[in-house]
């Protein structure tokens, strides 16, 4: 026992298992016990046993830290724990098969700040995630947590505080961009008593998961920039939305605003000043539409959520009628911050109209999935490829999309293009709330296009024409291209009518369903052409348009893929070669599956059929093979 | 081939519990939402007793009700399976390959996405995103969260449940 401490430098090391939703579902609960038993069985002092929220870099989880010296341990199992407690706590061995390895070089990198994902990283906004208990409001004091407020209480005007939001160049991170100073202002400036705050945690973007994150992570951050921004615009009442997806965010933010008013960082006269502020949770109830601001309050009022048109904006008339701030979980995770290290430090990265950092939820075809969180102004080129690892399995880039839903897919010939507000507008997508979903060879833009109208058609609120009408008539034309039943000019139905559904829409919901297929068909209009006049999906994706057969040259008659088919399409017999009933066929893939690698006997091809025989027909005549069988 | 599964709860049935819930809310309308999604949480359903109820203790219209509940995806009229599954079909989960998912547990369970085995065991539904990304594609049962998806796991997902039934 005392060995341990010896080899761990005197020393008392915590191991902090990651508990966020990902690493949960890996069973980082089991394996957080597991370890706490390892460490009692083999009587090992001087090691603490903690939890973390998410780290971000959920596609390597479950993930553990060792601290102080910052050993990072990836993919670990319940069966690992007796071997980290013995080989690294006891002989003072770490573990080397459980380290990241790196994906380019296979290396195995032992620390966490030699990772490129996290060494390329600025966290702001997420710099406590990962490193603190989430669930002891002690860790967050001790990184300096509620420094902000104390000193916006003692020595800030509200006044003060919105002047030094303004020139931190903070601008909101829900997906607008507005600057924050001066949204809170107006509603400083808006006569009324009774004033509301409301952080804006509804999440709804698909591929986005940043703000679940940061409340798992570091939820009081969240509540100390709330309160902070509720100071400067005078609200006593205030309202975090979260959606109901994300039950342990839920928990976690219940858990720490009850820590903070123990702490008297919430309630009534908060550490002794005139301020009161009081914060209610409410679960969405599963609406994507209620994350727009205006549908958000009519959620909280007990309706359905709907937008409705502004003028008046919530600055003057939000809440129950009220004057109200609407601010995103990063918003307000990057205030106290600004407030600790002052605007100049602040605006001193990014670019001159996108200060600050932003973060991104990295997925889709790329080697390290996770989120990520960059200066502005960065190249996209840096996030997908340095950061990201670029695309595994050597497949080709094709395609990133940003801005979830409302934004673009942008080509390979963007990835130069600096990453802010302005330059993603420009391009046809947008900075939304950081969604960032890469996609390679293997997939299809066209699908791409009909996947994101297909889940904005079926969230749109319905409340105005264009949007409720116009995307069901855009996604019908797109369903029929992808089937295969593509016009020629359906190209140019698609173009006027998105054009006129971002005109006519109420809300920026409608205002931006189009951007997906507006884009694809900026970009990628090859793709729509193949589709509509050679019956080509480029992807092979689109069922309609692909089609498998075996190849007579390579089937052994093993028989497996007939067995598998789940239609029975495949007919067959011992030495014959087996032939897929292309009537029969629905196109499922199994077959190619199961199909041993070593006869790769199963082709899948578009816009065209191959010549194979219809009829089973004897297979080829093997050469006498050389080895004999062991 | 799939009837749906009936609203038969009674006023009797549903009394004791909304009680208990309306209990700590002070009738005010804004408290719709969360009442509902108490009395699901219960029920695993809305039963339309319920909601009269609901109406009467709030003061508001049967059919504001009726609105509010067919509005928000979360809200069933109809009984729930003992298990809900939700296969994810966020953007990440899509381009991993999550419509194959949901098809082969479609094929698996006998049922569409949004409808409930006949014995009641398995409810099937999509969830718009539950933010578990980098694991994509995702799918869960009940609260239990599953990554990194493939056709041949979904027996294996669904075997671990049934074998633990009871
Ligand atoms: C359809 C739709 C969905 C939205 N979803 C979200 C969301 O999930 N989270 C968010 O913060 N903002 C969302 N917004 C933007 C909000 O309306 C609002 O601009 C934002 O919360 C303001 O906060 P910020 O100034 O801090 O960015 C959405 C907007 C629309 C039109």
């Amino acid at each position: 026992m005392t060995e341990a401490a010896i080899k761990g430098n005197g020393k008392k090391r915590t191991i902090f298992i990651c508990q966020g939703t990902g690493c949960v579902s890996g069973k980082s609960l089991e394996i957080t016990e597991a370890l706490k038993k390892s460490v009692a069985e083999q009587g090992i002092s001087g090691v603490n046993v903690d939890f973390t929220g998410c780290h971000g870099f959920c596609e390597q989880g479950p993930v553990a830290i060792v601290e102080p010296e910052g050993i990072f341990y990836t993919h670990v199992t319940v069966a690992d724990m007796p071997e980290i407690v013995e080989s690294h706590f006891k002989n003072g061995k770490p573990v080397e098969r459980l380290f990241y390895k790196d994906p380019a070089s296979g290396q195995a990198i032992p620390y966490h700040k030699d990772i490129k994902f996290y060494s390329m990283q600025q966290r702001i906004i997420l710099r406590n995630c990962g490193r603190i208990n989430p669930e002891r409001i002690e860790d967050y004091l001790a990184t300096g947590g509620y420094e902000a407020l104390k000193k916006v209480l003692k020595e800030m005007t509200p006044k003060q505080v919105i002047e030094e939001l303004k020139r931190s160049g903070l601008r909101g991170r829900g997906g607008a961009g507005f600057s924050t100073g001066q949204k809170w202002e107006f509603c400083h400036n808006a006569p009324g008593d009774q004033k509301y705050m409301i952080c804006n945690a509804d999440e709804g973007d698909p591929g986005a998961f940043m703000d679940r994150s940061t409340m798992e992570g570091d939820p009081l951050t969240v509540i100390e920039g709330m309160t902070i921004a509720a100071y400067a615009i005078g609200a006593s009442e205030g309202y975090i939305y979260i959606r109901a997806e994300y039950p342990l965010a839920v928990k976690r933010v219940r858990l720490a605003l009850k820590l903070a008013e123990e702490k008297g960082f919430l309630g009534n006269k908060i550490l002794g000043s005139n301020f009161s502020f009081r914060i209610h949770v409410k679960e969405g109830a599963g609406a994507f539409v209620c994350g727009e601001e205006t549908a958000l309050m009519a959620s909280i009022e007990g309706k359905r959520g709907m937008p409705r048109s502004r003028p008046p904006f919530p600055a003057t008339s939000g809440l129950w009628g009220k004057p109200t701030t609407i601010n995103n979980v990063k918003s307000l995770a990057t205030v106290p911050v600004i407030i600790a290290r002052g605007a100049d430090w602040y605006a001193s990265t990014g670019t001159e109209k996108s200060k600050g950092t932003c973060v991104f939820a990295l997925t889709g075809k790329i080697a390290n999935c996770g989120l990520v969180e960059v200066p502005m102004g960065i190249q996209l080129r840096k996030i997908i490829m340095e950061i990201g690892g670029g695309i595994p399995g050597g497949k080709k880039f094709k395609a990133v999309q940003t801005g979830g839903p409302s934004g673009g897919c942008l080509p390979e010939n963007y990835l130069d293009q600096p990453v802010d507000y302005e330059s993603l507008t420009a391009a046809g997508s947008m900075m939304g709330s950081g969604g960032m979903v890469v996609m390679d060879e293997e997939t299809c833009m066209v699908d791409v296009a009909r996947y994101f109208l297909s889940f904005t058609q079926a969230e749109s609120c319905g409340k105005c024409v264009p949007c409720r009408v116009g995307t069901k008539q855009m996604l019908d034309v797109l369903i029929r291209i992808c089937g295969g039943e593509g016009r020629p000019e359906d190209i140019t139905l698609l173009q006027e009518m998105g054009n006129n559904i971002k005109a006519g829409s109420l809300c920026a919901l409608g205002q931006t369903a189009p951007n997906p297929v507006l884009t694809t068909l900026r970009y990628f209009r090859d793709e729509y052409e193949a589709h509509i006049n050679e019956k080509r999906c480029p992807a092979m994706v689109c069922t309609a348009l692909v089609r498998y057969y075996i190849l007579p040259d390579k089937c052994m008659a093993c028989g497996i893929c007939a067995r598998n088919c789940p239609v029975e399409a495949i007919t067959g017999a011992k030495r014959m070669v087996h032939v897929i009933d292309q009537e029969k066929c629905v196109k499922c893939g199994t077959c190619l599956e199961v199909c041993p690698e070593k006869f790769s006997a199963i082709t899948k091809v578009s816009g065209k059929e191959l010549d194979v025989p219809r009829e089973p027909t004897p297979i080829r005549v093997e050469k006498p093979k050389v080895q004999a069988v062991t | 081939m799939i009837t749906l599964a009936k609203d038969t709860l009674t006023k009797a049935d549903v009394q004791d519990s909304l009680k208990d819930i309306f209990s700590h809310y002070e009738g005010e309308k804004h408290e719709l939402i969360p009442i509902l999604q108490e009395t699901q949480e219960k029920f695993r359903y809305l039963p339309a007793a319920a909601m009269r109820e609901i109406s009467r203790f709030l003061g508001v219209p049967e059919a504001n009700i009726y609105g509010v509940s067919t509005f928000y995806a979360q809200f069933k009229l109809t009984p729930l399976g003992k298990k809900v599954v939700r296969v994810c079909r966020g953007t990440a989960c899509h381009v991993r390959g999550s419509g194959k998912v949901l098809a082969e547990m479609e094929k698996q369970l006998g049922i569409k996405a949004g409808e409930t085995t006949d014995d009641m065991e398995y409810t099937l539904e999509t969830v718009a995103c539950i933010g578990a990304c980098a694991l994509a594609p995702t799918m869960t049962i009940d609260s239990e969260t599953f990554g990194k998806m493939t056709t041949k796991k979904v027996a294996e997902v669904l075997g671990d449940r049934s074998s633990n039934k009871g």
